[in-house]
């Protein structure tokens, strides 16, 4: 193997993140030595994570154009990629920026931000991945440092359970993962996806079939797609609010992308035969997703099942299997990252004496006590229940074109119906805040991290109409790598 | 008449920079409602005084759209920001105008608690409305079509009355189910005429089985909005609960946008469908006619007997529209706007008496007359136009449905009729109720009289319903070349017919 510029180049924002994981072991095992430096040394761990995020993105825009195919055709790189890349780092960013040094929740520690950082190399390998084996080492390195943090709240029986939930049935996706890429090596006869689509090109033998049924359902888990989505509500819960908010905004990104290269490029030759099972969990999880969130008391439960209903509009984008389903998709994930990042930002500012708070009555009254904030979150659940003229519309707008395109109209028809029940519980969080009195009313205050991501987020969702145009073009551009 | 600076766009958007303001007021919770309601007062009286540029600047004698604009906005995808309007749409644009000042006057003292953003919702309101009405491309119309409801759904559920949580979730998920249904359809003609500019769409012939389909999608949108029997159950909720001004709004704007939706696109969009489901529509239209005659005889609350009135009168406003003939869509037109002076002007004059003895019961007056002899004058003004009577706006238009309906069916037009007869029981029975009879009540009679705040209220309504009522050429000029021009595309060898005035 050569390493040339061009590998350098491709690769710099993944070298970057590496290079920076690695000094942080180091900072974070050696720098701690009383109670006072600890806090120092998280708070410098912090920094350098986000410095991190940041030089990421800025590389990203360095990588070259084109494909670029490197370290034996495990990792590949193109404009989709890169894209997403920018957007998982933007997410990692928003994430790791609303965490203050003093969270509490089990989290003070500066393993916390390493893990992080290595779950999001894990993921912008994912979207790399041109491999079956680099899919899935890609995968679990984004996995297992998540299933830690997930059951960092030691003192809390419930992250314990949310950390071994995960845990135990990520390694079972992961199984049913990798079963399906022993299938689709043994009737392929290779790993790499450039191979295994061409070896589909005249069609795709029975055993074939099965292990990318395998292959998918493993992915499926990821991004908690029904009836995959069974770990969502209860590690959402359970694990500490900031690692909720990252596994909300960020590791959907990395998974519905390498679905798509694993669908759009592997695949690519049997579109028919993978679409239906999109289809049939894109509607499985905008049913669960719009009536599970109905009845849930706990705002991180109930933004569990709005992510699982989320997925399943993306996968309705996906299902097309059309240059339109995949752009629509882009965009989708685009407007995904900012909503997430953005009812975090005001979930993470609920607190009542110091603790945080989680239950969705907490909510009461919030529009009298803290206008901004409630205004903020209103202008979330407006744009989550895809109301116009919101970002989220848009993306919602994108997916069922790509739907009715491709000749799916009783899909987007479900898809409708959901979002009106959907429409639903977001309401009802409207509700709260605004037609009720509040009993007792939340801590004063807006910490500068919150306020910046707020600000940027919702600034994004409410002027989303002047940049769909561009973004569209884009999102178009940048899908033509498959077609 | 082009104008060369984009006026459509500054009318829709100038209520936006109230909003601005609006958010920049500080000071005591006093000073800062009584700064809004000035600020919002001034914004949105500006914003009427604008757009009467727009009927003034109108040539009735030319059909297409006027005052166009088109941006890139979607590019390469046929979705552009096109704005424009025509003689179907500029009059609802004023009426949105006009009565949006008139509410925010009509609040000044009935709310008082986060004044600030009352105002908010208000100015955003008006722009989703105007925005509405003026848009040329049907991705703009449909964000805000359901734009709308953001703005509303707040309104009604932080100031509306005991019951509010209720009646805004029926409001808000009742017109998003069936504008959802709107929202695929649109999809479905997005993808086959690869654009969704609406003249553009208006040209394009969609298979008659599409139609059908298609038809249906926009129909479950606009019925709920209009609101047609049998769906009509969220308005008696949403009016009874709204605050008074946003009742006037709701029964004077939101309702049109039905009416609106099926001129602008069923009819000529989907013209074979439409004639296909003419006859299914004027029997909803005349159960909706009579049915909520007869319910609104039984309501023993003001608003509730109004609310259903409205239903009543908007089936007046969809028969006209499927005759499909020119003196039925100008009196559908007519009675619209007709319709939302006169409720407005009823809704306010609940408020009125509402603010004084916070009752909406009729059985907890009686007598007014005694106390408010002005409000007993304008009361039976409106009252009087609500039911038709000649020399008010109300019975030009219900005239002209009626002669449209004649043409398509005799039997349409004698069903409507009766409607006309229980329209004159239930609302003369509510005067005789309210208004007259012997003042027992003490606190009746202790009621203050209008204040020149709601004689303000009152006179442009007046005025203007007499005016309709006397001079409907003023309305039917206007409209009546793009009446012409929908009538053609739907039926190319009615367009030689000369236009009624």
């Amino acid at each position: 193997m050569e390493f040339s510029q061009l590998t350098f180049s491709a690769a710099l924002p993944e070298f970057i993140l590496i290079a920076l994981a690695l000094v942080m072991v180091l900072v974070a095992a050696f720098a701690r030595q009383t109670q006072t430096e600890e806090h120092g040394t998280i708070k410098l761990v912090r920094t350098l994570s986000l410095l991190g995020y940041f030089a990421a993105f800025l590389a990203v825009f360095s990588v070259p154009d084109g494909r670029i195919v490197l370290f034996n055709d495990l990792f590949a790189v193109n404009d989709l990629v890169i894209y997403m890349k920018g957007l998982i780092l933007v997410g990692a960013f928003f994430a790791s920026w609303l965490v203050s040094e003093q969270w509490g929740e089990g989290i003070d520690r500066a393993e916390f931000h390493l893990l992080v950082l290595m779950a999001v190399i894990g993921m912008l390998l994912m979207v790399s991945a041109n491999d079956l084996i680099s899919l899935y080492m890609a995968l679990e390195l984004q996995s297992l440092p998540l299933y830690v943090v997930a059951a960092m709240r030691t003192s809390s029986l419930k992250s314990s359970e949310a950390g071994l939930k995960y845990f135990l049935l990520g390694a079972l996706s992961s199984g049913l993962l990798l079963y399906g890429a022993s299938l689709v090596y043994g009737f392929s006869g290779s790993t790499n996806f450039d191979a295994i689509a061409s070896s589909l090109s005249g069609g795709a033998s029975v055993g074939m079939v099965v292990g990318m049924v395998f292959l998918i359902s493993g992915l499926a888990f990821k991004i908690s797609a029904a009836p995959f989505h069974m770990w969502t509500p209860d590690v959402y819960e359970g694990a500490p609010t900031p690692v909720t908010a990252l596994f909300a905004i960020v590791p959907k990104v990395a998974g519905m992308t390498l679905l798509m290269n694993v669908t759009y490029s592997a695949f690519g030759n049997i579109t028919d035969q993978w679409a239906q099972i999109l289809i049939a969990l894109s509607v499985a999880s905008m049913i669960v997703g719009a009536t599970g969130a109905i009845m849930q008391q706990n705002i991180k439960r109930m933004l569990a099942y709005s992510s699982i209903a989320h997925m399943g509009y993306a996968l309705a984008g996906l299902a097309a299997g059309t240059s339109e389903g995949a752009s629509a998709v882009v965009i989708y994930m685009t407007t995904y990252v900012f909503m997430g990042a953005a009812a975090f930002g005001v979930i993470m500012t609920m607190r009542r004496e110091g603790t945080p708070v989680e239950k969705i009555s907490d909510l009461s009254g919030l529009s009298a006590t803290h206008p901004l904030l409630a205004a903020a979150m209103m202008i979330v659940m407006f744009s989550m229940a895809g109301i116009p003229p919101l970002a989220g519309f848009f993306g919602k707008w994108y997916v069922f074109l790509a739907a009715v395109n491709a000749g799916l109209i009783p899909l987007a028809v479900i898809g409708v119906l959901t979002s009106v029940i959907g429409a639903f519980y977001y309401l009802r969080i409207i509700r709260l805040m605004y037609f009720q009195d509040s009993d007792a009313p939340l801590d004063e205050g807006l910490s500068h991290q919150n306020r910046m991501v707020l600000v940027v987020s919702i600034g994004f969702l409410l002027l989303f109409f002047f940049g769909i145009g561009a973004l569209s073009q884009q999102a178009t551009s940048i899908v033509s790598v498959y077609f | 008449m082009i104008s060369s600076w984009p006026l459509l766009s500054v009318i829709t958007f100038l209520p936006l920079t109230g909003v601005l303001f609006l958010l920049l007021i500080r000071g005591n919770t006093e000073s800062v409602a009584a700064n809004a309601r000035l600020v919002a007062l001034w914004v949105s009286g500006f914003t009427f005084l604008l757009s009467l540029s727009l009927y003034f600047g109108f040539d009735a004698e030319m059909s297409g759209y006027q005052f166009e604009e088109r941006a890139d906005w979607i590019s390469g995808s046929g979705i552009s920001y096109h704005l424009g309007v025509d003689g179907i749409s500029m009059p609802f644009i004023l009426l949105s105008t006009f009565l949006t000042p008139l509410s925010i006057l009509a609040s000044w003292k009935s709310i008082t608690h986060r004044v600030r953003d009352y105002m908010i919702a208000f100015l955003v309101l008006e722009v989703m409305m105007v925005g509405m009405f003026a848009s040329l491309d049907m991705l703009m119309f449909y964000l805000f079509f359901e734009g709308v409801l953001i703005p509303m759904f707040i309104i009604i559920g932080v100031w509306g009355g005991a019951e509010r949580v209720y009646a805004a979730f029926k409001f808000f998920l009742y017109t998003l189910l069936g504008s959802v249904l709107m929202l695929v359809c649109m999809l479905v003609m997005y993808h086959l005429a690869g654009t969704t500019d609406i003249p553009a769409l208006a040209e394009f012939t969609f298979s008659p089985e599409l139609q059908f389909w298609l038809f249906l999608g926009f129909f479950a949108s606009f019925a709920v909005k209009v609101p047609m029997w049998p769906v009509h159950t969220w308005l008696p909720d949403a009016h009874v609960q709204a605050p008074t001004a946003g009742s006037m709004i709701l029964a004077g704007v939101l309702l049109k946008m039905g009416g609106y939706g099926f001129i602008r696109f069923s009819l000529p969009m989907f013209p074979d469908a439409s004639e296909y489901f003419a006859p299914f529509i004027f029997v909803l239209s005349i159960v909706a006619v009579i049915y909520t005659s007869l319910v609104a005889l039984a309501q023993s609350d003001m608003k509730k007997l109004i609310a259903y009135s409205s239903v009543a009168h908007m089936g007046f406003v969809t028969i006209g529209i499927f005759t499909l003939t020119e003196q039925g869509i100008a009196g559908a037109m007519f009675q619209m706007i007709s319709h939302g002076l006169v409720s407005a002007a009823l809704f306010f004059c609940v408020g009125v008496v509402y603010d004084r003895l916070h009752t909406r019961e009729i059985s907890a007056y009686g007598g007014v007359v005694d106390a408010m002899p002005r409000y007993a004058a304008f009361f039976m003004f409106m009252m009087l136009a609500s039911v038709g009577l000649p020399g008010t706006s109300g019975f030009v238009g219900e005239m002209l449905v009626l002669v449209g309906a004649w043409e398509a069916s005799h039997w349409v037009a004698i069903f409507a009729a009766t409607g006309l007869i229980l329209g004159a029981c239930y609302m003369l029975w509510l005067y005789r109720r309210v208004v007259f009879g012997r003042a027992e009540k003490p606190e009746v009679l202790e009621m203050a009289g209008l204040d020149r705040r709601e004689v303000m209220i009152f006179v442009p309504l007046t005025i203007l319903v007499l005016w309709f009522g006397v001079y409907p050429s003023t309305l039917l000029d206007v409209m009546a070349y793009s009446v012409s021009d929908i009538l053609a595309q739907l039926a190319p060898e009615l367009s030689v017919q000369t236009v009624m005035r």
